[in-house]
């Protein structure tokens, strides 16, 4: 064994998984009640993806060494919690180790971990907790289209990353589509940022916002940034066109153009509407977002499926899960944005702290408030029904062992696979290198067949993955 | 056969849809007859789902299971040969790795004796065993080369045959548990031992008459057994088994270290593992595999997958610095003596059995179907199957409990 692998072992009250809103709220509310907490992250410095920002040289602890905090939102409510992060840090009660992924967590609990950048020479700690709370965030939910294997394809979220890591930009001209709120904010960080935005295409309709008004109308905050993104697509002229598809990524080699098309509200496309865009060097999908199962499901936590299709872990109102001892916060909860997790995380952090209070606890009225906003985000942006319709055989679907939808509607029609885990033993669909991440719940939907949702078994299948990121082999050989 | 009339019935039901029930349901249906397999989920939902899908000569003991052994490679290499590609059959071959001179020593002894009995193996000194697997250890001193070694998909082959059999007639049934079996006589349902001769089974979906009713349920074969009031002693053999990221080619062969042919025939409750490490069609390189009983214990141990890596990298240590991006883990199912139990089961008249493959189901498939299909159409099988009878476990069955007693305390 080479030293760099050899790995320390940390004992503390709480263990906290991921430091962005959530995990941060987590993680300060629990050492500030009193627990000795750990927090692993697989960022080098805290703030997960949504509040990614550029690498910070010293720690903030003078005004204006402050990380900058352009083009964020609730910048300040980070500043806030990153104060009492770094001063719990200092005070000895949390101990903060970044740049690790967790690969295996055991119950009651023991984390191994993993560097996130292999080169990165950090060294894995195993933490043992008797609490462990999980906030390890979502990432972009995507959907196969011909030709979304072309270099030039992003995440949506992918492109914010960049842009949110490296202050440049991933290409010149883009169109960014799919659904939901959050392709605005790639949108628009990418007009800021000196980048063309042809087109934001959106599958559904506001109009599908109508019947959700009265929740949405709790949380006027996000009313306010609606408004803001309307005054800025305005500002850089992005077109903003509802109900309406990316059909084919075009290009030879890479992304050149898309074909375009209007949809009915299933998502079914409306002949004679197609249309072109060319000189086009980036495009970016975002369907919402699918939370990272794969720690919770190990554990064995009861889950459903959320309104917007995505299987997420059942907890009560102190954010336990069915697994005494583990709390969810963030989007595992169900995906519902970064104001959500942090109530969450503060809420989780602080039952976590103290896990034998006897004192009855009422969810806070925000979190009611925020969940019942995200429900109805979720209902007025679902994923379009008939998008297997958008597909040909031979689309790929799983991009990493280059399965196509004709491959898997085969299995399913002929061999009987009808779920994510029969699919994948039968087409390899999710066998490769992202294990599934990426084409899983694509996958999952077709093997439910036409119309039908996949179920939480079909989902859980997929989020299955015993080892929860790479690990090398020499890593694992120092286990006894 | 003329048993199990009306829309339900059929001459054989198969219980259990892996490899060897798949199988046996293909091969009965060549024979003519009508067939019924169902499964308590989809195809290859157990064993057949967890494992490696080895076609192996190289680890056989001599006698009954070798002779089974060879007899299936005829029928994979002859009767199946026009599905080859369906299930991704490939022919890799093996080689036995001696990293010391007492195991260099003892692999000479047993290929010996296996060339004798016609096995098609060949001494590999170190120059050989270099040029064949390039990147093996340098601690490695020679070794022995099984040409006979293949390689299935073990989830294809179960679900192609299912739906070859289906093309010949046969029915499947998925998501269909059985919960008793029909007997003749009084009170046809009668679960006890002495309820005639089993005529079908009942499940939540009704009954289903049959002229014979083959348990093909793997590591579940026990329970199924008890149900009809015999005892079949086919127990739990856990094994996990580590999956790397996509490389260029590395590894050839099936590469297993000298000491595997000791682990595969032990009976020691422990945790072993002897490297298997294989490179596969796609990339990845399969790193197989520990045993232990722990019954159907599921909990991930950090223990196995150490004594994996550890194992691995003995033999190729340039896999230290390349990814695990997965492990799963199965049951082998297994009797005391390590012989499958295929045939008739004279105890419960109607009802067959095969099961108990332990870790070389997938190879015996194809043989054990082939076989026990001649047998149900009532012809005399190409091998004599006395050696796996289920009689063998005795009247009473308990001589097995002791058997039982010992693998789970």
């Amino acid at each position: 064994m080479s030293d760099a692998v050899s790995s320390s072992t940390i004992s503390v009250d709480v263990a906290v998984v991921g430091a962005g809103p959530a995990g941060l709220a987590a993680a300060v509310a629990a050492a500030e009640a009193g627990a000795r907490v750990a927090v692993v992250d697989a960022g080098a410095q805290p703030g997960g993806q949504f509040w990614r920002h550029a690498r910070e040289t010293v720690q903030p602890e003078a005004a204006d060494d402050q990380p900058d905090g352009h083009g964020h939102h609730g910048w300040s409510t980070y500043l806030d919690l990153r104060a009492r992060f770094d001063a719990a840090q200092r005070a000895g009660r949390i101990t903060y180790l970044p740049g690790l992924q967790v690969w295996m967590a055991e119950p009651g609990f023991t984390l191994h971990t993993t560097p996130a950048v292999a080169s990165s020479g950090t060294v894995p700690a195993t933490v043992t907790a008797s609490r462990l709370v999980l906030c390890p965030g979502g990432y972009d939910r995507q959907l196969p289209v011909p030709g979304w294997e072309l270099p030039g394809v992003m995440a949506a979220g992918g492109i914010q990353a960049f842009i949110k890591a490296n202050g440049v930009l991933p290409g010149k001209r883009f169109v960014i589509a799919g659904t939901g709120p959050f392709l605005l904010p790639v949108a628009a960080g990418i007009a800021e940022a000196g980048g063309k935005v042809l087109a934001v295409l959106e599958s559904s309709a506001p109009s599908a916002w109508l019947p959700h008004l009265a929740a949405a109308s709790g949380v006027p905050g996000k009313a306010l940034e609606g408004a803001e993104y309307a005054a800025l697509f305005a500002r850089h002229r992005i077109p903003y066109r509802t109900r309406s598809i990316v059909t084919e990524v075009l290009g030879s080699g890479r992304a050149e153009g898309v074909r375009t098309a209007k949809v009915d509200a299933e998502g079914r496309v409306r002949p004679g509407t197609g249309r072109a865009y060319t000189d086009v060097d980036v495009v970016g999908f975002g369907w919402g977002f699918t939370p990272q199962m794969e720690l919770p499901v190990s554990l064995g936590v009861d889950t459903r499926i959320d309104a917007d299709g995505s299987l997420v872990g059942v907890v009560d109102e102190r954010q336990q899960s069915s697994v005494p001892g583990l709390f969810l916060a963030g989007e595992v909860t169900g995906v519902g944005g970064a104001t959500l997790a942090v109530l969450e995380g503060l809420a989780a952090g602080a039952a976590a702290a103290r896990p034998d209070s006897t004192t009855p606890v009422k969810q806070p009225a925000a979190i009611t408030r925020h969940r019942r906003f995200a429900q109805a985000m979720h209902q007025a942006h679902p994923v379009p029904a008939a998008w297997p319709d958008w597909l040909t055989p031979d689309t790929t679907v799983c991009r990493c062992e280059e399965v196509t939808a004709g491959e898997i509607t085969e299995a399913r029609d002929n061999l009987g696979a009808r779920d994510a885990r029969s699919l994948k033993s039968f087409t390899r669909a999710g066998m490769g290198w992202c294990q599934g991440r990426v084409c899983g719940f694509a996958a999952a939907c077709l093997g439910a067949g036409p119309g039908e949702a996949p179920d939480a078994g079909s989902l859980a299948g997929s989020a299955k993955r015993p080892l929860a990121a790479p690990v090398a082999i020499g890593e694992l050989a120092a286990l006894d | 056969m003329n048993f199990g009339n009306g829309p339900r019935g059929s001459d054989v039901l198969v219980m259990g849809a892996g490899v060897i029930g798949a199988a046996t349901a293909y091969f009965a249906a060549q024979q003519g007859l009508s067939v019924t397999v169902l499964d308590k989920g989809l195809p290859a939902g157990g064993t057949s789902s967890a494992c490696e899908g080895n076609i192996l000569v190289s680890d056989k003991e001599l006698g009954p299971e070798l002779e089974l052994t060879r007899y299936s490679l005829g029928v994979w290499h002859n009767d199946l040969a026009e599905h080859k590609k369906l299930w991704e059959f490939e022919s890799k071959g093996g080689i036995i790795v001696a990293s010391r001179e007492s195991s260099l020593a003892s692999l000479n002894r047993v290929m010996a004796v296996q060339q004798g009995f016609g096995v098609d193996v060949e001494e590999l000194d170190q120059a050989a065993l270099r040029e064949a697997e390039p990147h093996i250890s340098r601690e490695a001193l020679g070794g022995a080369s099984y040409r006979e070694d293949c390689q299935v998909q073990p989830m294809l082959v179960a679900a192609h045959l299912v739906r070859l059999a289906t093309e010949a007639g046969a029915r499947f049934i998925a998501d269909t548990p059985v919960t008793a079996f029909l007997r003749s006589g009084p009170g046809r349902s009668v679960s006890g031992r002495d309820g005639g001769r089993v005529t079908g089974v009942r499940t939540p979906r009704g009954d289903f008459p049959a002229g014979a009713v083959v348990n093909c349920t793997g590591t579940w074969a026990g329970e199924l057994a008890a149900l009809a009031g015999v005892e079949v002693p086919v127990l739990p053999r856990r094994g996990f088994v580590m999956v790397t990221e996509p490389l260029p080619p590395m590894v050839h062969h099936k590469v297993y270290a000298a000491e595997y042919i000791d682990n595969v025939g032990s009976s020691d409750a422990g945790l072993q593992a002897s490297p298997v490490v294989e490179g596969t069609p796609s990339g990845t390189i399969l790193i197989g595999s520990t045993r232990e009983r722990v019954g159907f214990d599921r909990t991930v141990s950090t223990a196995a997958l150490g004594l994996l890596a550890r194992n691995a990298t003995a033999l190729f240590p340039f896999l230290e610095r390349v990814k695990a991006i997965r492990h799963y883990h199965g049951f082998r199912p297994y009797c005391p003596d390590h012989l499958p139990v295929i045939g008739h089961d004279d105890r419960a008249p109607g009802l067959w059995h095969a099961a108990g493959h332990e870790g070389a189901g997938i190879g015996l498939s194809a043989g054990t179907g082939k076989l026990l299909a001649q047998a149900l159409a009532g012809l005399t099988p190409d091998m004599d199957l006395t050696p796996f009878a289920p009689a063998r476990f005795g009247e009473s069955g308990a001589h097995t409990s002791a058997h039982r007693e010992e693998a789970t305390a």
